[in-house]
C-alpha cells in the first residue's frame, strides 16, 4: 500500500462549450521518503492534479472520476470540512511565487503559529517556540529575531524557506510542490532543491514535485512522470526516462532542452506539439525583401569592421531615499563601470542573477534610462550625448528591444496589425498605409504567425505566439541592432526553441546584431558569440562563449556554471558552493 | 518616521497657506470691503480713513501676512450678514456639521464594509446581487432627491420623524449635541441617511472589488492549502488586506462630507456650516466664505495626515522601508 495513490483520476471543467477535461486517467503513486516529479509544459494539467489531491480545484473545476487515496484510505469523497482537515495536516503545498505566497501585513510567526495551533492544537507559548524551531530547520539564520518580522524583510529564497516551514509545520506526510523553485535564481534553487531532499529524507515524507524544468526532475527526483495534454505519456524511475525515454513525446521534449554542454547550430522541434513532423519548414527568404534590402547601412561608419556597439565606463545609480541633506541621500549603484563592446553581426550574452543590472543595461542602451556615468556608442556617434528627440530617433529606430513577458508588452486594446505597425507608422518608414499593411502581413507571415494573425487582439494568442508578435515589432523598424532581454524566460521550452531558433535565422538572414540577456546559461551558450557574466551591477569576465564554458575565469562564473541543473549525469558535487544571493540586498533585486 | 511626518505637516502647511490666499483674495478683491462696512452717505475722506485704518493700503504681501496671522488666531473677522465675529458663527455650527458627518461616516462603514464582505464571499447568492442591485440605486441618485423622498415618505405621509432642524440640543459648554436627546436624535436620522447611502454603496462597491482581488492572490490560495479555516482566512487574512485601500478612499470621503455636506444641510435645513455658508454666499457674506474656506482646508488636511499615519499603524511594509531610509 502506498502512501498517496491516485488512480485513475479525471478533473473536468464544465464550460459553456461544454466539458472540458483537463486531466485524464492519471495514475500516481508515492512513496515516504520518495519524490516524484511530474512534468510537462503549461496546460499539461500538472498543477491541476496537486490542485486536484489537496481538493482545492478552481470553481468550476471537479473530480470527474477516479479515486486518491491517502495510506489506504480514499479522500477525495471526503465533505470539506475532512478535506481542510487534511490540507496542511496531512498533506502539504508549497507553490512557485514566495513572494506573493505570504499575508504581507502578518509577521512569520502569526502565520506558523495560526497553522500550527490549528492542526497540533498547542498553546500558544509551545506554538511560538515551534515556530522557532522550525525556521531553524529549513535553514533560516537567526530565527528568534526573523521570526518577527514581516514577509517583505525576507530576500526571496529565505521567503522560499518560510513557505516550505509553513506548509510542514503540522508535520504532513505528503507535501506537493508546484514548480517550487521557478521564480528563483539559480544558486538559491540549488539551495532549495537541496533543502527539500533533506526533509522529505528525514521525515520520511512522500513528495511531489511539479515543475516544468527538467533540469529539476534530474536534480531531486526518484521516479518522474511525463504529462502532456492531461495524460501521463510516461513514468518510471528518473535516470530510465532521461536517459531512454520510450515515448516520442518525452525524447522531443529532452531535446528541446538548451544543452549547456555543446553548442547545436539549430534547436530540435518538439515536433510532437508542433504536428508538423514530416512536413517541411517554410525557409525564410529575407534576402530579397524590404527589410535586408532597404536598410540604411550607408551612413554607417561601423562597416569598416569597428563595432557597432561601443560601451565605456558605463554606470547608473537610483536615489533610494530623497533627503534634504545631501549625506544623508542613499543611492543604488544598479550598474557600474561597465564596458563593452559588439561588432556587427556578433550575438553578444549578457548572463548574472537577478538584480545583476543586466535588464538595466539593456534599459541603458534602448535609451528608456540615462547613465549617470560612461558613454554610449552607436555607429560611432555618441547616442548617450544626444538630447533632442529629433536626434535620437533615427537611433531608436536602428536600435530595437523585445522584452522578457509577452503577455504584459502588448497593448491588449490593439489589433497586432496596429501594434506592429505603429513603429513603421511613428518612424515614418512607409508611402502608404497600402504599404504598411503589405509590411506588417509579410511580417507576421515571416516570425511564422501568418498574415491573417493581423486581425487579432494579443489575447487570442498563446505566449510563444505573443512573443513573435513582439519579434516582428521589433523587426518593423527594420533594426541594426536587437536587445533581446530574457526573450524566452517566460515561455515552454519547445516554444523556447521555436522562438530561439526564429531569431538565429533572422539574424542569419538579417545580419542583425544582437544583446542576449539572459539567467539561463544553456541557452546563453546556444545563442552567444561572446558572454559577459555580471554581479552586482559590475562586469566580472567577458569570454567567447566556448571558453567561458569551457575555462571560467572568474571564481563567480565557475560557481554559476556549477549550480546550472544538468540532466546528462554529471553531478554538481565536489564543486565548492558558495552561499550567496541570498545575501543580495532585496532593494538590488526589486531591480531585476 | 518623524521625517516623514515633518515632511506631510509641512506640506500641509503650505497647503493651508495657499487656500489662505484664495481666501484673502476673496476678501480683499471680490466686491470692496469698505463697500460692505458703510453705508451710502460716508463721504469719501471717510472712506479713505477707514481703509487707511483697517490696513487697506498696505502693501499686498503685509495684508495677506495679516490676514494669516489673524486666521491663525481664528480671527476673520465681522460677518457682514449677522455683525457677529465669524468664529464665534463657525464654532456654533460646527458641532452640528460634525455630528452629521460623523454618523453617517459611521453608519457607511458599518454597513458598507459587512456588505461589502458579504457580496464579494457570496458572489452568485441572491442577496448579494440584491445588495449590488440597490447600490446602483444609491450611487445614481442625486443626494437632494433621496433627501426629499425621505422627507416625503417619513416626514410627510407617515409622519414619523421631523422634516428638518436639529431638534433638541444639549449644551456641554464648548460643543452642543443633539445626541443626547430624543428629538435630536430623531432629526439627525434621515439626514444622516440621505449623506450616508452614497458613500455606503461606495465602500461596499469598493470592499467588494478590493475584496475579489484578495481572494484571488496566491497568499489566500496558500492559506487554504495549510488548513486554515474559512473564517479565519477570510476574515483575518483577506479582509485586512482589503482595508488598506479602503482607509485612504474613506478618509477622502469623511472630508467631502464635511465639506459637501451644503446639500443635504439644505434640503433638511441642518443648522451646520454648510447652510451658514450657502446663506453667506447669498448675501455676499465674504467673510464668512472665506472662513468656512479655511476651515475644510484645514479639515482636509488633518484627516489626510490622519490617513497617512493609519497607512503605517496597517501596512508594515511602509513602516520598515522608511525605518531603513
Amino acid at each position: 500500500m502506498s502512501l498517496l495513490e491516485i488512480r485513475d483520476l479525471e478533473v473536468q471543467f464544465p464550460t459553456r462549450r461544454g466539458l472540458f477535461v483537463a486531466v485524464a486517467g492519471v495514475t500516481l503513486t508515492v512513496e515516504p521518503g520518495q519524490i516524484l516529479g511530474v512534468v510537462g509544459e503549461s496546460g499539461a494539467g500538472k498543477s491541476t492534479i496537486g490542485n486536484a489531491v489537496i481538493g482545492l480545484l478552481e470553481p468550476p473545476g471537479q473530480i470527474g472520476g477516479g479515486q486518491v487515496r491517502l495510506d489506504g484510505r480514499r479522500i477525495d469523497d471526503l465533505p470539506d470540512a475532512e478535506k481542510r482537515r487534511i490540507r496542511g495536516r496531512r498533506i502539504g503545498m508549497i507553490f512557485q511565487d514566495p513572494l506573493t505566497s505570504l499575508d504581507p501585513l502578518q509577521t512569520i510567526e502569526s502565520q506558523l503559529v495560526e497553522t500550527i495551533q490549528i492542526h497540533l492544537g498547542l498553546d500558544l507559548a509551545a506554538a511560538r517556540s515551534r515556530a522557532v524551531d522550525l525556521l531553524r530547520q529549513v535553514g533560516i539564520p537567526e530565527p528568534e529575531l526573523r521570526v518577527k518580522q514581516y514577509p517583505h524583510q525576507f530576500s526571496g529564497g529565505m521567503r522560499q524557506r518560510v513557505v516550505i516551514a509553513l506548509a510542514l509545520c503540522a508535520e504532513p506526510e505528503v507535501v506537493i510542490a508546484d514548480e517550487p523553485t521557478t521564480a528563483l535564481d539559480v544558486s538559491i534553487q540549488a539551495q532549495i532543491l537541496d533543502l527539500l531532499r533533506r526533509l522529505c529524507r528525514e521525515r520520511s515524507v512522500g513528495m511531489i514535485i511539479i515543475t516544468h524544468d527538467m533540469g529539476v526532475i534530474a536534480e531531486v527526483t526518484d521516479r518522474v512522470a511525463v504529462m502532456y495534454r492531461g495524460r501521463v505519456v510516461e513514468e518510471g524511475p528518473t535516470a530510465k526516462i532521461l536517459g531512454d525515454p520510450d515515448h516520442a513525446y518525452t525524447r522531443a521534449l529532452i531535446g528541446a532542452v538548451p544543452r549547456p554542454d555543446v553548442r547545436l547550430h539549430r534547436f530540435p522541434y518538439v515536433d510532437y506539439i508542433e504536428g508538423l513532423a514530416g512536413k517541411p519548414r517554410a525557409t525564410l527568404s529575407l534576402r530579397e525583401h524590404w527589410l535586408g534590402r532597404s536598410r540604411d547601412f550607408g551612413q554607417a561608419p561601423g562597416r569598416d569592421g569597428g563595432p557597432l556597439l561601443e560601451i565605456e565606463g558605463l554606470g547608473i545609480r537610483f536615489p533610494m531615499n530623497n533627503a534634504w541633506l545631501p549625506r544623508n541621500r542613499r543611492y543604488l549603484d544598479a550598474v557600474q563601470d561597465v564596458a563593452f563592446s559588439i561588432g556587427e553581426g556578433e550575438t553578444f550574452g549578457l548572463v548574472g542573477e537577478s538584480g545583476s543590472g543586466k535588464s538595466t543595461i539593456a534599459r541603458l542602451i534602448t535609451g528608456l534610462y540615462r547613465p549617470s556615468t560612461g558613454r554610449i556608442r552607436f555607429a560611432g556617434t555618441e547616442v548617450s550625448a544626444l538630447t533632442r528627440d529629433r536626434d535620437l530617433n533615427p537611433f531608436r529606430r536602428q536600435i530595437q528591444m523585445i522584452f522578457q513577458d509577452p503577455f504584459s508588452s502588448l497593448n491588449p486594446r490593439l489589433r497586432v496589425m496596429d501594434i506592429v505597425a505603429e513603429p513603421i507608422r511613428f518612424h515614418r518608414l512607409a508611402g502608404s498605409r497600402r504599404e504598411v499593411e503589405t509590411v506588417v502581413r509579410d511580417l507576421l507571415e515571416h516570425v511564422g504567425l501568418g498574415a491573417r494573425a493581423a486581425e487579432k487582439f494579443p489575447h487570442e494568442f498563446s505566449g510563444g505566439q505573443r512573443q513573435r508578435i513582439c519579434i516582428a515589432r521589433a523587426l518593423a523598424t527594420r533594426p541594426r541592432f536587437l536587445v533581446c532581454d530574457e526573450p524566452t524566460s517566460a515561455l515552454d521550452v519547445s516554444i523556447q526553441a521555436q522562438i530561439l531558433n526564429l531569431l538565429k535565422d533572422l539574424q542569419d538572414e538579417l545580419r542583425l546584431t544582437m544583446l542576449f540577456i539572459s539567467h539561463d546559461l544553456p541557452v546563453i551558450r546556444q545563442m552567444c558569440d561572446r558572454v559577459g557574466v555580471m554581479r552586482h551591477g559590475r562586469l566580472l569576465e567577458i569570454a567567447a562563449t566556448e571558453d567561458l564554458f569551457e575555462r571560467p575565469q572568474h571564481p563567480y562564473t565557475r560557481e554559476l556554471l556549477s549550480l546550472m541543473p544538468r540532466f546528462d549525469g554529471l553531478s554538481r558535487e565536489g564543486l565548492q558552493v558558495e552561499d550567496s544571493g541570498d545575501a543580495a540586498s532585496p532593494s538590488a533585486r526589486d531591480l531585476g | 518616521m518623524i521625517s516623514f511626518v515633518l515632511q506631510r505637516v509641512l506640506q500641509s502647511v503650505l497647503v493651508i497657506l495657499a487656500v489662505a490666499l484664495i481666501a484673502f483674495s476673496l476678501f480683499r478683491y471680490v466686491g470692496d470691503p469698505i463697500n460692505a462696512m458703510v453705508g451710502q452717505d460716508t463721504t469719501l475722506q471717510q472712506r479713505e480713513e477707514l481703509k487707511e485704518r483697517l490696513g487697506l493700503n498696505d502693501p499686498f504681501v503685509v495684508q495677506y501676512g495679516r490676514f494669516v496671522a489673524n486666521a491663525a488666531q481664528g480671527e476673520f473677522g465681522i460677518s457682514y450678514r449677522h455683525r457677529r465675529p465669524v468664529s464665534e458663527l463657525l464654532a456654533e455650527r460646527l458641532p452640528a456639521t460634525l455630528e452629521l458627518s460623523i454618523v453617517s461616516m459611521v453608519l457607511a462603514l458599518a454597513l458598507g464594509i459587512p456588505m461589502g464582505v458579504y457580496t464579494a464571499l457570496r458572489r452568485d447568492g441572491a442577496l448579494a446581487k440584491s445588495f449590488m442591485t440597490m447600490s446602483l440605486v444609491g450611487v445614481s441618485l442625486p443626494t437632494f432627491l433621496i433627501g426629499i423622498l425621505l422627507i416625503l415618505v417619513f416626514g410627510v405621509i407617515l409622519r414619523w420623524l421631523p422634516t428638518f432642524g436639529r431638534g433638541e440640543v444639549v449644551d456641554l459648554g464648548w460643543w452642543s449635541t443633539g445626541l443626547l436627546t430624543r428629538s435630536g436624535l430623531a432629526a439627525l436620522i434621515m439626514p444622516a441617511i440621505t449623506l450616508a447611502l452614497f458613500q455606503m454603496t461606495l465602500i461596499m462597491r469598493l470592499v467588494r472589488a478590493e475584496m475579489l482581488e484578495v481572494l484571488r492572490a496566491d497568499f489566500i490560495k496558500f492559506c487554504r492549502a495549510r488548513g486554515l479555516p474559512s473564517r479565519l482566512v477570510n476574515f483575518r487574512h483577506a479582509l485586512r488586506n482589503t482595508l488598506v485601500p479602503v482607509i485612504t478612499i474613506t478618509g477622502l470621503q469623511l472630508g467631502s462630507i464635511i465639506a459637501f455636506s451644503i446639500i443635504t444641510e439644505s434640503v433638511f435645513q441642518w443648522p451646520g456650516m454648510g447652510l451658514l455658508f450657502i446663506q453667506a454666499i447669498g448675501t455676499v457674506d465674504i467673510p464668512v466664505m472665506a472662513a468656512y474656506l479655511c476651515l475644510i482646508a484645514l479639515f482636509f488636511v488633518l484627516i489626510n495626515l490622519i490617513v497617512d499615519l493609519l497607512y503605517f499603524a496597517v501596512d508594515p511594509r511602509l513602516r520598515v522601508r522608511r525605518g531603513r531610509a
